[in-house]
């Protein structure tokens, strides 16, 4: 039997956030993926935070967790909506359409 | 410390139900009812800045350690509440002509206040987060908030991810850090920091991650691609906002989080700080020579401005602080009266952004030439002017703790960026006049253009107490 230790929870966290930083840097096709990928990354925090919680028994981790849950939900919402300004603005949300801007 | 004492939030929980309370009228009026909402929140704010006048300015930390009140807190937020009502006050009649009069703006604008006054304020990672959240989703809103303009859109989503990305970093390295020094409290990490002989590998990770993510919202260099595009693309009544106050919050925030508990840490982060500081001021200095725009120059001109600013945390003394301090509120007051100018920068009713579109000013408005003129000269750091002494304690604070080729390369860089500021007194000046802009001033644009001006050369006869109110008010970092 492998012991699930401190570090595996560390290094699933490491893993899942830069998967979510690539996305954002490397896609190339849909603002929707980017959402995805900052979600995935507030995710990969929250699981750092509850892992250290139960390790330092000390509940302030699980606390803050319930707050990023709450703050990531209002983001994605406020991000959607700017995303629908966009798409009636210019009819594509393509990340190579979001280029009126350069310099 | 079980004390409930609210006292010290006055200001924080009367904007917050002057928001809301407004919010319902807003929504029970209809937009036709947005100036009078406007000048009801600048109101509300002038009334919160005199709650924070009349409170007593010692330190107090309450809600079980989430809050700190102290000087520094007390004279930060004054200089939010006052960036605020600028920023409104330019926005009113600028909201009309773009067709985007909405009442929502002002109670953004107010809410996105509360955010950093709770960043100002904070003692805790979690008030942090939350404080910094906060400002950030209003900001978000307010650069998208002309929905019909593509450009506006394409900010608010250009923003909105960068913004993201930049909260994800900063909030994996609030995880590591709590996991390594087992706590979210500030007094506690300090205290749990200050007893190790070396920092912990993952304290130095978790601080790397806070860095980046705050670097993101002071727009410092390599975190700053986001500053042109917003500041091009937003509103323009939007972009005073940007230029005027969430960077003197962030930059507070900053000032606490380094100067307080990760003091011990002064060797890991001063590296980081010295490399972003000299790298914003720099490009600010390079990459602003180049544009045509002047929103866009003049983001380039807030990130090199940051970089200056930042010197004097590398300096991490009371003084660099206290230099910090008076840097943000003079560079405060100049971009206010540039805002105001450039927001009136209409011709048919339509916004004319171009460098070229200022030609012959000082002979179709004599008046906003001269005072841009003064603005500019400010800027660039050429004494008697207030700009000059706020760079000039900026590079005394960093000789002072031996950091010789620092200040040389600032002053080397403000020189190439006298460079831009001069090009466009010389537009104004010496170019062929085209056309005046649209109609006169309202009064609230003049209002806040006579007072930046004043303010500019009030301070050549008197600088004693603004420096000395900004010393004591950074001084309270350090006990």
């Amino acid at each position: 039997m492998i012991d699930i230790q401190m570090e595996h929870y560390l290094t699933l966290a490491a893993l899942i956030f830069t998967i979510g930083v690539f996305g954002i840097f490397l896609n190339r096709k849909n603002v929707i993926v980017m959402l995805m990928s900052i979600e995935l990354m507030l995710l990969a925090v929250n699981i750092n935070f509850v892992a250290f919680s139960a390790y330092l028994n000390d509940l302030a981790g699980q606390v803050f967790t319930m707050f990023i849950l709450t703050v990531a939900a209002a983001e994605a919402a406020i991000g959607l909506a700017i995303l629908v300004a966009f798409f009636r603005n210019k009819g594509s949300i393509a990340v190579e359409d979001i280029s009126a801007m350069k310099g | 410390m079980s004390d409930f004492n609210l006292i010290p939030l006055l200001p924080e929980i009367f904007l917050s139900m002057i928001a809301m309370g407004l919010l319902i009228v807003g929504v029970s009026q209809g937009n036709k009812v947005t100036p009078v909402i406007c000048w009801a929140c600048a109101g509300g704010l002038a009334i919160a800045a005199l709650l924070l006048l009349g409170m007593n300015w010692d330190t107090h930390v309450v809600l079980n350690g989430m809050f700190v009140f102290d000087q520094f807190a007390g004279f930060m937020k004054l200089l939010i509440i006052l960036g605020l009502i600028t920023a409104l006050a330019l926005s009113v009649q600028y909201l009309e002509q773009e067709h985007m009069a909405r009442f929502e703006y002002p109670i953004l604008v107010v809410l996105a206040g509360v955010g950093m006054m709770m960043m100002v304020s904070a003692n805790n990672l979690l008030a942090l987060y939350i404080g910094l959240e906060l400002q950030s989703l209003s900001l978000y809103v307010l650069a998208a908030f002309n929905r019909n303009s593509l450009r506006s859109a394409e900010a608010g989503i250009k923003y909105f991810i960068l913004g993201a990305l930049s909260s994800g970093m900063l909030l994996f390295g609030i995880s590591l850090i709590y996991g390594f020094t087992g706590s979210i409290d500030f007094t506690v990490i300090g205290q749990s920091l200050g007893g190790l002989e070396t920092i912990p590998f993952g304290v130095t990770f978790g601080l790397v991650f806070i860095l980046a993510g705050l670097a993101f919202k002071i727009s410092a260099v390599p975190f700053h691609m986001w500053t042109p595009d917003v500041y091009q693309g937003a509103p323009t009544c939007v972009t005073a906002l940007f230029a005027i106050v969430p960077k003197v919050a962030a930059m507070a925030l900053l000032m606490r989080l380094l100067f307080d508990p990760f003091m011990a840490a002064q060797e890991q982060w001063m590296q980081i700080i010295y490399f972003i500081s000299l790298a914003s001021m720099a490009l600010g200095a390079f990459a602003a020579i180049a544009q045509e725009n002047i929103k866009r120059l003049l983001a380039y001109s807030s990130i090199g401005n940051m970089g200056y600013a930042l010197i004097g945390i590398v300096a991490g003394s009371p003084e660099g602080a206290g230099a910090v301090v008076l840097y943000i509120l003079i560079y405060m007051v100049m971009t206010a009266g540039v805002f105001a100018i450039v927001i009136g920068m209409r011709r048919e009713n339509i916004a004319a952004e171009q460098i070229s579109d200022l030609g012959g000013l000082s002979k179709t408005h004599p008046v906003q030439a001269y005072a841009m003129a003064i603005f500019m000269f400010s800027m660039s750091g050429i004494p008697p002017l207030a700009g000059f002494f706020g760079k000039l304690f900026i590079f005394q604070a960093a000789v002072a703790q031996e950091f010789y080729i620092l200040a040389t390369l600032g002053i080397l860089t403000s020189v190439v960026a006298a460079y831009y500021y001069l090009r466009i007194i010389k537009v104004m000046f010496f170019d062929e006049a085209v056309d005046g802009f649209d109609q006169a001033m309202p009064f609230a644009r003049r209002a806040v253009l006579f007072i930046a001006v004043v303010f500019l050369l009030a301070f050549i006869i008197r600088p004693e107490a603004i420096i000395e109110s900004a010393q004591s008010a950074a001084s309270a970092l350090f006990i």
